[in-house]
């Protein structure tokens, strides 16, 4: 066990819950996509640190070329952003008519419009 | 034939799209409607072939596992398929009138292909066998869940489709970690590879910390996913302020869904051994179940928006399935995945009746129900049937279960759940007692105008699946069958 | 050296994440969060993972940032309240991280070349997918043939996206706005006025077009392909939208054939597997489209690359148009 073996993983760590506290405290609601947004992306680094391999190249086939990266991670990383922006963009149509039939995107200024009805 | 597992998923998939090329509005009901059907014939062969043959595995493009996806059909698989795809065809017979009277005609086609987007998704969570692509089909049918929600009347509708879509991604990240920490040790995603893998992973005393880890993520996430006390807050506003049709099909499956996923990987892949034995997930489930089924089932007691009243039953519901699970018994387990048939055959019927008074009074709070007892005879006598089947009274559905899952309790000696689970059931009679009192006792209210019965389009699905509950109540075979062969199954370790 | 740019890139990180914590002009926050996004594309590269960078340049950096700047034009720029329950998200967001780092003590070390997962599944990538795929860049074989179905749920997830929103916000909401703008007598955004960003972004759009083509098609021996391409693509437009108007560009292609320009992607992808399963062979088994295997994984690869850029292209335009048009609503 040492420490340069993992600081990779432990500053996505960081990076993720970072993104997890922002989206679980802030009562914005575009900054609680911000959020949402900065922990999947992190969860990414994680994906990405465990394909490299040390001295590789990108898995692209090139002559003269021995070690490559695994190429399986950056696969599915390539699905999970796609899924990241969709859900983003979901969410911010949300925000959008949230706005409209409101008048505010702050949590609790929504939680008081309905409780006041 | 060897292509069903496949198609089983590719028609809604596929049909969503071609939803969204018609001009046509009643079209794309249509083409949603012929798409679903046939998604449930397609489901009930191929689970007379689960049946007959064993299971099935079908390579995607060709490519064997663990190099390509693979999809891998068990007999559990191909029950919570049937389940689903059942759900659906009903949900879609049943839409007609109700999403013409709640969602803008202009969204109507979106609406449509939505509602396939998803049903396709559940699907393939259910049918494949790759961790991963259980990821990508859980976010398509999530990513639809949280628009179809948000399509609700109601501006309320918003602000819980938005709380759900954090919540839910929340948990499909945590569920992404833990896969991801499972390649890490394993460099596999199938399923089936996984598990043998898993098993030769070398352990010191402590066990292997990034599986103990991934166990973590994995059963958090899933929690979240399907809304287990007291990760169950997204629920109740999601099921209330979506549309009718919305409801009734994501009540009736989504959450089913996500108990096979709890099943999938803890039975399937990191094997039973590890996770009930070491890590105690048995102990771990059986607090948050028993939690659910007292304090959702008290708190529906307190609801005047009946929908919300059968959310939080639902979550009680819940309590149930995930209680069979934490016996870690043949009986537990099989008590556990027959509840999830009945539970979509009485929810589906009771939100459908929610949709049917919803289409002719406008809202579903307790006042609102003075009265239908005359005017709409027999939504509310559909009402009555399913609240029996969710009480549990003989020969209905939801009695076969609670039966079954009494006698697990018994087995196992654990005589205070045994106490719990009749006190849940005890207080089911009372929430759906109120109801059914203001129905029959209460008299309307003069100046209210009156209220004919729902249309038959509406009637039907409702009274097929109210027939479905009682039918099942007293024969039971076919469903018990495939109940306790998959747990057969599971208890093996998924290589039956 | 690799060793300082990954721990510069790591720090960097590290202070964008914080500061977005902190900030509370929600314009900041998103010009931080782009940033966020090309440091971990920046990684990415410096991880061997350019198909991924490349991705997360156009999408985090690009799209997201355009989505949220477009919706705070349309909502609020500030934040207002203060974080609720500190301690105890603090709390949990301390044990989660605390729990994934006991995790990470089993994990095979950073970059170590024993690991497991580069024994088991990856080595036939590495050594067979040239004769069995035919494509020099890996991720390329992996993403359309052994993975492919994979992939087609990644297009049917932008698919949905794009539904969500057309049901969420609707063609008519879109529409309207044009007609909002006519009546007011707007016939181009304030950027339109400056001669010089007029000047640059007319002769920047068509070379973006080309480059996005040449992503599409050029995904086989390099990094890119169809999603890239789309992505690329989209934001041609989204330029020419910015400098002449929404009206303007929903006059080039209208929102509703956009939709359908999606649902005819999708369906390609889809066609493509069902003409698999008609010829003989498994879903997306494209082996069985020709008589030489190979040519049949490059005109399948081809055809699904076609089909995953014009639904992304699409669904992207699509979004934006749908988020600028209720700028107009606040005016």
């Amino acid at each position: 066990m040492n420490i340069g073996a993992h600081y990779n993983y432990w500053v996505a760590i960081f990076l993720m819950m970072t993104g997890f506290y922002v989206v679980i405290t802030h009562g914005n609601l575009i900054k609680k996509l911000i959020g949402l947004n900065l922990f999947t992306t992190s969860v990414f680094i994680l994906y990405i640190s465990l394909a490299k391999v040390k001295g590789g190249t990108a898995p692209i086939i090139a002559p003269g070329i021995e070690v490559y990266s695994n190429p399986l991670p950056h696969v599915l990383i390539l699905t999970a952003i796609v899924v990241g922006v969709a859900t983003t963009a979901v969410g911010l149509a949300l925000v959008l008519l949230i706005y409209d039939r409101y008048g505010t995107i702050e949590e609790d200024e929504i939680r008081l419009k309905d409780d006041s009805l | 034939m060897n292509h069903l597992a496949a198609i089983q998923v590719i028609i809604p998939l596929l049909c969503a799209p071609l939803c969204m090329l018609l001009r046509w509005r009643t079209g794309a009901w249509l083409i949603a409607t012929l798409a679903t059907w046939a998604t449930f014939g397609v489901s009930l062969v191929l689970a007379r072939t689960v049946i007959l043959n064993g299971a099935i595995t079908y390579d995607m493009g060709g490519w064997p596992a663990p190099w390509g996806i693979s999809y891998h059909v068990d007999i559990l698989s191909a029950f919570v398929v049937l389940i689903v795809s059942g759900v659906a065809a009903l949900t879609l017979a049943f839409a007609y009138k109700s999403v013409q009277r709640e969602i803008r005609p202009e969204s109507l086609r979106a609406f449509y292909a939505l509602l396939l987007i998803c049903l396709a998704g559940l699907l393939g969570i259910a049918l494949t066998g790759d961790a991963f692509n259980i990821y990508v089909f859980l976010e398509i049918s999530s990513l639809s869940a949280y628009a179809l929600i948000g399509m609700g009347q109601r501006r309320r509708a918003l602000r819980a489709a938005f709380q759900y879509l954090i919540m839910g991604t929340i948990g499909a990240t945590f569920i992404l970690i833990g896969i991801g920490l499972l390649y890490s040790l394993t460099g596999t995603l199938n399923i089936q590879d996984l598990a043998s893998r898993v098993e030769m992973i070398p352990t010191s005393t402590y066990g292997n910390h990034t599986l103990i880890t991934a166990f973590a993520f994995l059963t958090v996430g899933l929690s979240l996913k399907l809304a287990l006390f007291p990760l169950h807050l997204w629920l109740p506003n999601a099921y209330t302020y979506a549309p009718s049709v919305v409801t009734i099909f994501l009540a009736a499956t989504a959450t089913k869904v996500a108990v096979y996923m709890l099943l999938r990987f803890s039975f399937c892949i990191l094997g039973q051994r590890f996770v009930f034995e070491q890590l105690t997930l048995g102990n771990i489930l059986l607090l948050p179940s028993l939690a659910a089924i007292l304090v959702a089932s008290l708190v529906a007691i307190f609801q005047y928006d009946i929908k919300r009243m059968l959310a939080y039953s639902s979550i009680a519901q819940i309590g149930y399935m995930t209680l069979g699970i934490s016996l870690n018994s043949h009986a537990g387990l099989s008590a556990g995945i027959l509840h999830m048939f009945n539970h979509a055959l009485m929810k589906g019927a009771l939100f459908m009746v929610m949709g049917a008074v919803a289409y002719r009074t406008g809202s579903v709070y307790l006042s609102d129900f003075r009265g239908l007892g005359r005017r709409m005879p027999w939504t509310m006598a559909a009402f009555v049937f399913g609240g029996l089947s969710l009480m549990g009274v003989p020969l209905t559905a939801g009695f076969i279960s609670k039966w079954i899952l009494l006698q697990a309790t018994l087995e196992a000696g654990w005589w205070p759940v045994t106490a719990i689970i009749l006190l849940g059931s005890l207080l089911a009679v009372i929430y759906i007692w109120r109801v059914v009192e203001t129905a029959y006792f209460n008299p309307r209210h003069e100046i209210e105008h009156g209220t004919e019965e729902a249309p038959l389009s509406m009637l039907l699905p409702m009274w097929v699946l109210i027939g479905a509950n009682i039918y099942f109540g007293i024969d039971t075979s076919i469903p018990l069958h495939m109940a306790e062969r998959a747990a057969t199954i599971l208890m093996s370790g998924g290589t039956l | 050296m690799e060793l300082i740019i990954d721990i510069t890139l790591l720090t960097f990180l590290g202070l964008t994440a914080l500061a977005i914590n902190r900030i509370d002009k929600l314009f900041c926050i998103i010009m931080l969060s782009g940033i966020y996004s090309l440091l971990c594309a920046s990684l990415f590269v410096s991880m061997d993972a350019v198909d991924v960078a490349f991705t997360e340049a156009a999408v985090g950096t690009g799209i997201a940032t355009v989505l949220l700047l477009s919706t705070i034009g349309a909502t609020d720029t500030q934040q207002r309240s203060a974080p609720q329950r500190p301690l105890f998200a603090l709390l949990v967001v301390c044990a989660t991280g605390a729990i994934l780092v006991y995790g990470t003590m089993d994990m095979p070390a950073f970059g170590d070349p024993d690991a497991p997962i580069h024994h088991h599944v990856a080595p036939r990538y590495l050594e067979m997918s040239q004769q069995e795929v035919g494509s020099d860049n890996i991720v390329t074989s992996i993403l359309s043939s052994y993975r492919g179905f994979d992939t087609l749920g990644e297009t049917v997830v932008i698919f949905t996206a794009g539904l969500s929103v057309v049901g969420l916000i609707g063609f008519r909401g879109m529409q309207k706005f044009g007609d909002r703008q006519r009546a007011a007598g707007i016939t181009q955004d304030d950027m339109g006025k400056h001669l010089v960003l007029r000047i640059v972004i007319k002769m920047f759009i068509p070379l973006i077009l080309l480059f996005a083509l040449y992503v599409q098609f050029h995904g086989d021996f390099g990094p890119g392909g169809g999603f890239q391409a789309g992505v690329i693509f989209a934001s041609g437009f989204i330029f020419y939208t910015l400098m002449f108007g929404l009206d303007a560009a929903m006059r080039v292609v209208s929102p509703r054939t956009l939709s359908y320009i999606a649902a005819l992607g999708v369906l390609t992808y889809g066609g493509v597997g069902i003409t698999t399963l008609l010829m003989g062979g498994n879903f997306l088994d494209y082996n069985v489209l020709r008589p030489d295997p190979l040519q049949g994984q490059h005109l399948g690869i081809f055809l699904i690359e076609l089909g995953v850029g014009t639904t992304v292209f699409s669904i992207m335009v699509l979004i934006f148009f749908a988020f600028s048009s209720r700028k107009g609503l606040r005016q």
